[in-house]
């Protein structure tokens, strides 16, 4: 009966400490998170953890929401914000990178012939400059330019240069095999 | 959309998985635990540390020279995390700016003018921000444990509506900080844990675009003496390094060269040296040798031997461990690996031993109370029921083994938390900066912290770093169960009972024998000269039975190896000592439990000592070190240079350790071709 009401209406409602609305807004919206965690890591435990942190701020983080944006807009943008701030504090290690960058890991998660699509994936998306990587991540799961650059808190223009250049990125890269 | 963007999409779709239903029900619970907590705790005055408008300016000004001149190593980079600068705004809104964590980004520059201008590029960032924020009469606060939260709250909970998102959850991170330090309550920790966003450090993409990275590890560079004739380091007891660059060559792979830190590659080993004699705990042995790597300089070799106390004396010891249980915990070599691991050491303890069990992973808990060693079965059983599930709240956790920990305590007797994780402290611990204060705070209180760090992929070695140094600890890297053998069994005692803390080695080289010198390893144990003689100062600890190994390579004067040439405009500073001393020891510690230091000091001469087996292996592993870190002061020398001499300094080598690294050695030649 909740799924009715508008996602911003049911964030206003959590705001106010409606603890029913809050669940029903994290129940629609959790699938959509972890997607969008995998694309931005490429690693399945990886993003379970990115959507776990991210749902357990958002109590906190909803007082922030004020709905000048779509909801699903401005928690696309918290989860953004949290993988960027895994990654720099990952900058900071002396140890083996995972994520897209570890191929190891994808080969074992996968099965076999998998395997090889991923490994391809796993190369192209590596191949991406990490701006490029989450913009097409953002892009290609389905939001236009002007989402993505609403949620990634850059102009319209530079969305789309940025696909450009990941796509001649891209075909480099098929060049280069060929 | 194109011919290659498609190929991608299809592949991402075909790649995203389906979450975990199991996950996902336990996220949305907790959730909504947080949920109703924020809910009750949205009114609660919270305390502030703060004693005047600009305490915490000045407060966070001093950490912050501290950080900067200390060049604390690892746990300098993990301080950089945390060093980020906060403008406190009069509206009561923080901006995250500058340094190294940066803001979301703001503003695009297409790429080509972006890449040389990170930094000033972030700095203009924030300065935009500034501006888009009113910042009128903005001050610079740095983000300190007493920082005042009260401001933060204010602004995330009434009357400032835009939050933006890269300050929010700096915000959350202040707020978490500043409850960590007035509350350390399981409960409250556990609201402050839910307001953290990510706090796991995570590798999750090659950082290519930070330069952040490891800029505190660089290696020592050669000294001039007649500059800077003074070099001081802490100790450093830590055997992780060597572990881990085991289980990256056995994977095949040369290790991350910042992986690599050559001193506990060499303190990895066991060596006999001098066993002490007299009132100190322990007995330099300082051996001058020459170089097997340049003809031109010598080895300046110092070994450290600690006493070992009659095993039959030693204390009762209390143990803690703090298991994860996260779900990351269940591969084979974590998990798996810990509870085979505990299950030898608890071979090794006395009956009157007591043993708790305290896990965290979502939520902290104690699964076995306080229980003697000797009801063997009761601790085993209460091992095997461990299982990995959750992620991990590792804050939480802490604060509940010290909890437990204190509690066991009693005169006489030795506690300790052994914190046994694969690194992954992904819901509460953020920062490891301000972990550090809490475990330095509960180090005084006589409780000390190890860590074993176990399987490979998220590793948080500088986390790892950063709480065991804090905690008078061992850091030890589990990959298999020989080395948990060694961790735990072999070398127990020194781990867990230490003979002397805060061990400061400073030389001095006279410049009238010594033109240049570099010391090998120890990047992220330096010292500030000052610092040897201030007891605040806190350093690395050594433990029953340890040895520890410092090597100069020192180019007497006169010598073709010299590297800097004279200067034409300096002046000519003739040697006042014309001893033939190379150089002067001094060695600081204190006793366990005691707050002043002792000194031991002795002159260093040409010629001293002899090479033995011990000194000899212990220059290959330096070697090897240096060598898997690109090795730029070891001109030709080589790998099989490595192996010969390890080869030939092997000796008894009852345990099979060196025996193993001289396999290392020829995986790591075969891998470089």
């Amino acid at each position: 009966m909740r799924m009715e009401v508008s996602d911003e209406a049911l964030a206003g409602q959590a705001a106010d400490g409606d603890a029913e609305a809050f669940s029903a807004l994290l129940t629609r919206h959790y699938d959509r998170v972890f997607r969008l965690a995998f694309r931005l890591t490429g690693v399945k435990a990886e993003a379970e953890d990115l959507t776990q942190d991210v749902c357990l701020a958002l109590p906190t983080k909803l007082a922030g929401f004020r709905g000048q944006a779509r909801f699903t807009t401005w928690l696309y943008r918290v989860v953004v914000n949290a993988a960027h701030d895994r990654r720099r504090r990952a900058a900071t290690r002396a140890n083996a990178a995972t994520g897209w960058c570890e191929v190891e890991q994808a080969r074992r998660a996968e099965a076999l012939e998998e395997a090889e699509a991923q490994d391809w994936l796993t190369a192209a998306m590596r191949a991406l400059p990490v701006d490029l990587r989450d913009t097409v991540a953002l892009v290609l799961d389905d939001m236009t330019h002007g989402e993505t650059a609403e949620v990634l808190g850059i102009s319209e223009g530079t969305v789309s240069w940025r696909m450009s250049e990941a796509k001649k990125r891209l075909r480099q890269m098929k060049e280069d095999e060929a | 959309m194109t011919d290659e963007l498609d190929d991608l999409k299809r592949a991402l779709d075909a790649a995203t998985p389906a979450p975990d239903a199991d996950r996902k029900a336990a996220t949305l619970r907790l959730a909504e635990e947080n949920f109703d907590r924020v809910q009750g705790s949205a009114d609660v005055a919270r305390h502030t540390g703060q004693k005047g408008p600009f305490a915490p300016v000045l407060k966070g000004v001093t950490a912050m020279f501290h950080a900067m001149t200390t060049k604390a190593g690892l746990t300098a980079t993990t301080a950089l995390v945390a060093v980020g600068l906060v403008v406190i705004t009069p509206m009561g809104r923080d901006l995250l700016t500058g340094g190294p964590i940066g803001v979301g980004e703001i503003s695009e520059i297409p790429e080509s003018f972006r890449a040389p201008a990170e930094s000033r590029e972030r700095r203009s960032e924030a300065l935009q921000l500034a501006d888009d924020e009113d910042g009128a009469g903005s001050q610079v606060v740095r983000q300190d444990l007493s920082a005042e939260p009260v401001d933060l709250n204010a602004g995330q909970q009434s009357a400032q509506p835009q939050m933006e998102l890269a300050e929010e959850s700096f915000a959350n991170e202040v707020q978490g900080l500043a409850k960590m330090e007035a509350a350390p309550a399981p409960s409250v920790a556990a609201d402050a844990d839910a307001r953290r966003i990510i706090v796991a450090p995570e590798p999750v993409i090659a950082p290519e675009a930070d330069t952040e990275a490891f800029s505190n590890a660089e290696t020592n560079t050669l000294k001039v003496t007649t500059e800077e004739p003074v070099s001081t380091f802490s100790i450093d007891v830590d055997t992780a390094s060597y572990a881990v660059v085991r289980s990256s060559l056995m994977a095949g792979q040369m290790p991350p060269r910042d992986a690599v830190r050559v001193e506990e590659m060499v303190n990895y080993f066991p060596y006999a040296y001098a066993q002490p004699e007299g009132e100190h705990p322990f007995q330099p042995t300082i051996t001058v040798m020459p170089t097997p790597w340049n003809a031109g300089t010598e080895l300046v070799h110092i070994g450290l031997q600690g006493t070992m106390p009659a095993l039959e004396d030693r204390p009762p010891l209390n143990l803690v461990f703090l298991i994860d249980t996260s779900g990351s915990m269940q591969d084979a070599n974590k998990l798996p690996l810990l509870k085979q691991s505990f299950r030898l050491m608890l071979s090794e303890l006395r009956p009157e031993d007591e043993v708790s069990i305290v896990t965290y992973a979502g939520s902290a808990g104690q699964v076995l109370e306080p229980t003697r060693a000797a009801e063997r079965s009761a601790i085993l059983s209460a091992l095997d029921r461990l299982e990995a599930g959750g992620s991990t709240a590792g804050q939480a956790g802490l604060q509940q083994a010290y909890q437990v920990a204190e509690a066991m305590a009693a005169e006489g007797e030795v506690t300790r938390v052994i914190l046994a994780t694969d690194g992954d402290f992904n819901v509460g611990l953020s920062d490891p900066e301000a972990l550090k204060d809490f475990i330095a705070e509960k180090r005084e209180s006589g409780t000390y912290l190890s860590v074993l760090g176990f399987g490979r992929g998220n590793l948080d070695d500088a986390t790892m770093q950063a709480l065991a140094q804090n905690g008078n600890g061992q850091a030890s890297y589990i990959d298999t169960l020989s080395e948990a053998r060694k961790v735990l069994v072999d070398q127990l005692t020194g781990a867990l009972f230490p003979i002397a803390n805060d061990v400061k080695i400073q030389v001095e080289f006279n410049p009238a024998q010594i033109a240049e010198y570099r010391l090998i390893g120890y990047e992220t144990r330096a010292l500030n000269r000052e610092d040897f003689s201030n007891d605040r100062v806190d350093a690395g600890d050594i433990g029953a039975g340890h040895t520890v190994t410092a090597i100069y390579e020192v180019t007497p004067v006169g010598s073709d190896a010299i590297r800097n040439g004279p200067l034409r405009y300096g002046a000519e500073t003739a040697a006042v000592d014309v001893s033939d001393e190379l150089g002067f020891f001094k060695l600081r510690y204190k006793r366990p439990g005691e707050a002043a230091s002792r000194l031991i000091e002795t002159p260093i001469l040409p010629g001293m000592g002899e090479a033995g087996q011990d000194a000899r292996f212990s220059v290959a592993m330096a070697g090897f070190g240096q060598l898997l870190r690109g090795g730029n002061y070891l001109g030709g020398w080589s790998w099989s240079d490595a192996i010969g001499l390890a080869q030939d300094a092997r000796g008894e080598d009852s345990f099979g350790y060196r025996a193993e690294a001289i396999d290392l050695m020829r995986l790591a030649e075969a891998l470089d071709r």
